[in-house]
């Protein structure tokens, strides 16, 4: 428990909290038995297909990992769940190691998509962090290993009197246009933020109310920002183009990094927590080459030179000791008690409540 | 002019000098059926079949709801309305793409008039300047077009200098969107009138000065009729993919400025509905159709003229 010494207590806050929130989410993993034999494999030479997010892995990391197994590693990426899910339904084959968040693995289990390879059995499955054990989205976690996790909040540019004066979700929709506002092109982000300041509690933001999404249609009517999309927002941001920007905290270690007027705010109403996962696609090819490199990745050195790549906190036990000091330090990845304590798992609905939220930000982009 | 009455007749001309077999062109026609043909059928069968309630996709169930939905809203407070926002996005399509091809249009016609009263060996290379854009990746000259535009770039910069710089703003706007479209459609306006322009006869214009025209009327009446079969391939090529652009609407309208694609994105991405994103191919697919009925009939109206 290195990572989560001394102030650190921070991380462990946000984990405990984010671990009994998603508890509290009904399950739909099955828990059927580990189906993987009782002998690891062992590395053999040969390849592994590694499906990630784009720019999420150090190739370094990926080098050091061919040169110690021998595996050589080939690295293809998506853009969103929603392109990944779509590849694995539309049957897809040749992906080993894939990368889903946190709703998407619940829904890949269900709809049979992963292999059950009884992760938490693996030789180093014993450094996943606890917190990270009995997650909604695999109890246990028999399909998937813990990657990297992080919030969805705002940066704000200190300098700027009107951005710095933003605390909550409530303040950044009704941030003034002057003030040059970005934000994500990203539905769930945008509309389960609106409800959040319009009072929905973090428990019912799959409501299927429609007065809710109402209200937080109203409040996105004034909401004209500068830029909305996924990218670019690091540049902007660091180069003062934009004072406000809803972002993922990583990406405001990043801005922060060459930027330091930049801080990141956790929203008083509460912000969405995503955990990403190393997960095995069905019929992967190279299923014990696979299973070779979450291992690898979960050992405590292999997190820490992922989260120093990526920015992002990891939940393997171990790795805070090497960690970057400047990633430990920032209070946008180690958390304060408080603010950890706002952090919930982002919402993953029904089909009706996601055509609620499909409503709001398709209003709301068509009148921009 | 005379008439060439030694056309070839249909009968047999496979083996005459520069005519190919139908089996050469079966070829392609195959790859162009397996590569557009089929995807399109599956969006236009797509856009028929319902939802499945998890995942992506569609299931086997007839459902007609997705057309309805382009044109009639479910609001929020429980009432029905008639939906204008679908309407919105594709009037933004038509406006974004002829404003394009209004503007390609005024820069190729004197950049291609140009070129073509050059000697041929500068032709050549000032043909060959003009495809330039194409070595790089359109992702990449868009991002630099963003450099250029940003506030903080080069044109900020300039207008800093100049003391206007208060409210700088060109990228993430409507005007980003255009000068991002007008760049990346341009070579496609210049070369086909180019084409044109480089057979025309530039004898005509003179003999139309020296017996007495003015230049508007020697450019209205004798050297456009003549190029005019290259500026409505020209159109074609501008106007029709222009209103499928997804890239500058997102990347330099800052995601402000929709346009078709950039909602079809969306539902087959995070609303995962993609029977709805279909259906709306299928309208944007319907739309292109006509446009290009409209452009080949104007064609067709303008050779009859001249005959």
């Amino acid at each position: 428990m290195k990572f989560f010494t001394p102030k650190m207590g921070a991380a462990i806050a946000l984990a405990a909290v984010v671990s009994l929130g998603l508890s509290a989410c009904s399950s739909s993993a099955k828990t059927d038995t580990a189906a993987s034999s009782t002998e690891f494999p062992t590395a053999n030479g040969g390849e592994v297909n590694l499906y990630n997010w784009t720019n999420y892995i150090d190739p370094e990391q990926l080098k050091a990992f061919t040169a110690e197994t021998g595996i050589k590693v080939n690295l293809d990426t998506f853009d969103s769940n929603e392109t990944l899910l779509a590849k694995l339904q539309a049957g897809a084959t040749g992906y080993d190691v894939i990368v889903p968040s946190d709703y998407m693995v619940a829904q890949m289990v269900t709809l049979g998509l992963l292999e059950n390879v009884g992760v938490a059995s693996f030789p180093n499955g014993k450094n996943i962090d606890p917190n990270f054990m009995d997650v909604y989205w695999d109890k246990g976690r028999q399909y998937s290993a813990p990657y990297m996790y992080g919030t969805t909040g705002i940066a704000v540019n200190t300098t700027n009197a009107a951005a710095n004066k933003i605390t909550s979700w409530k303040d950044f929709f009704a941030a003034d246009s002057a003030t040059s506002v970005d934000v994500l092109k990203d539905q769930t982000e945008v509309v389960s933020a609106a409800l959040r300041a319009t009072g929905v509690a973090a428990a019912d933001l799959c409501t299927v109310d429609k007065s809710k999404y109402a209200a937080a249609q109203k409040l996105l009517e004034g909401f004209k920002p500068k830029v909305i999309d996924s990218d670019g927002g690091i540049e902007r941001m660091v180069k003062e183009s934009s004072m406000v920007r809803m972002a993922w905290n990583g990406s405001v270690h990043r801005m922060s990094t060459d930027n330091p007027k930049i801080k990141y705010v956790f929203p008083s109403e509460g912000l969405n927590f995503w955990a990403d996962n190393l997960a095995i696609a069905k019929g992967a090819p190279n299923l014990d080459n696979a299973k070779i490199f979450i291992n690898w990745m979960l050992n405590p050195k292999q997190g820490a030179v992922a989260t120093n790549f990526t920015g992002y906190a990891n939940a393997v036990l171990g790795s805070g000791d090497l960690l970057d000091p400047a990633i430990k330090a920032d209070p946008a990845i180690n958390a304060s008690p408080e603010n950890a304590k706002l952090a919930t798992p982002t919402p993953n609905c029904s089909t009706e409540a996601r055509d609620l939220y499909t409503e709001v930000f398709t209003s709301w982009t068509s009148s921009q | 002019m005379t008439l060439d009455l030694s056309l070839p007749t249909a009968h047999d001309d496979s083996k005459a000098p520069g005519k190919t077999s139908k089996w050469l062109a079966a070829v392609p026609m195959a790859f162009l059926s397996f590569t557009v043909g089929i995807p399109l059928i599956i969006i236009f069968v797509y856009s028929f079949l319902a939802r499945p309630s998890m995942g992506v996709g569609v299931i086997w169930k007839l459902d007609l709801t997705h057309y309805v939905k382009i044109f009639v809203q479910d609001k929020l407070d429980g009432t029905r309305s008639f939906d204008t926002r679908y309407l919105k996005v594709i009037w933004n399509s038509f406006f974004y793409s002829g404003l394009t091809t209004v503007g390609t249009l005024v820069l190729a016609i004197p950049v291609a008039l140009w070129i073509a009263t050059r000697d041929p060996r500068k032709r050549i290379l000032l043909v060959f300047l003009v495809t330039l854009p194409f070595w790089t990746s359109i992702l990449i000259r868009t991002y630099a077009i963003r450099q250029l535009l940003d506030e903080k770039g080069v044109l900020g910069k300039i207008a800093t200098t100049l003391g206007f710089s208060d409210n700088f703003q060109i990228l993430y706007t409507p005007t980003s969107t255009i000068i991002g479209l007008v760049y990346t459609f341009l070579p496609f306006m210049i070369l086909p009138i180019y084409a044109s322009a480089e057979r025309f006869d530039f004898r005509f214009a003179e003999a139309g000065f020296d017996l007495g025209a003015r230049k508007m009327t020697v450019l209205f009446r004798i050297v456009l009729p003549q190029i005019a079969p290259g500026i409505i391939a020209g159109i074609a090529l501008v106007f029709i993919p222009g209103l499928g652009s997804f890239l500058q609407p997102d990347m330099l309208g800052g995601g402000k400025t929709n346009m078709i694609a950039n909602v079809v994105a969306n539902n087959y991405g995070q609303a995962r509905n993609w029977p709805f994103g279909s259906a709306l191919s299928v309208l944007l697919c319907l739309i292109t159709l006509v446009a290009t009925l409209m452009i080949s009939i104007a064609a067709r109206k303008r050779k009859e003229a001249k005959v």
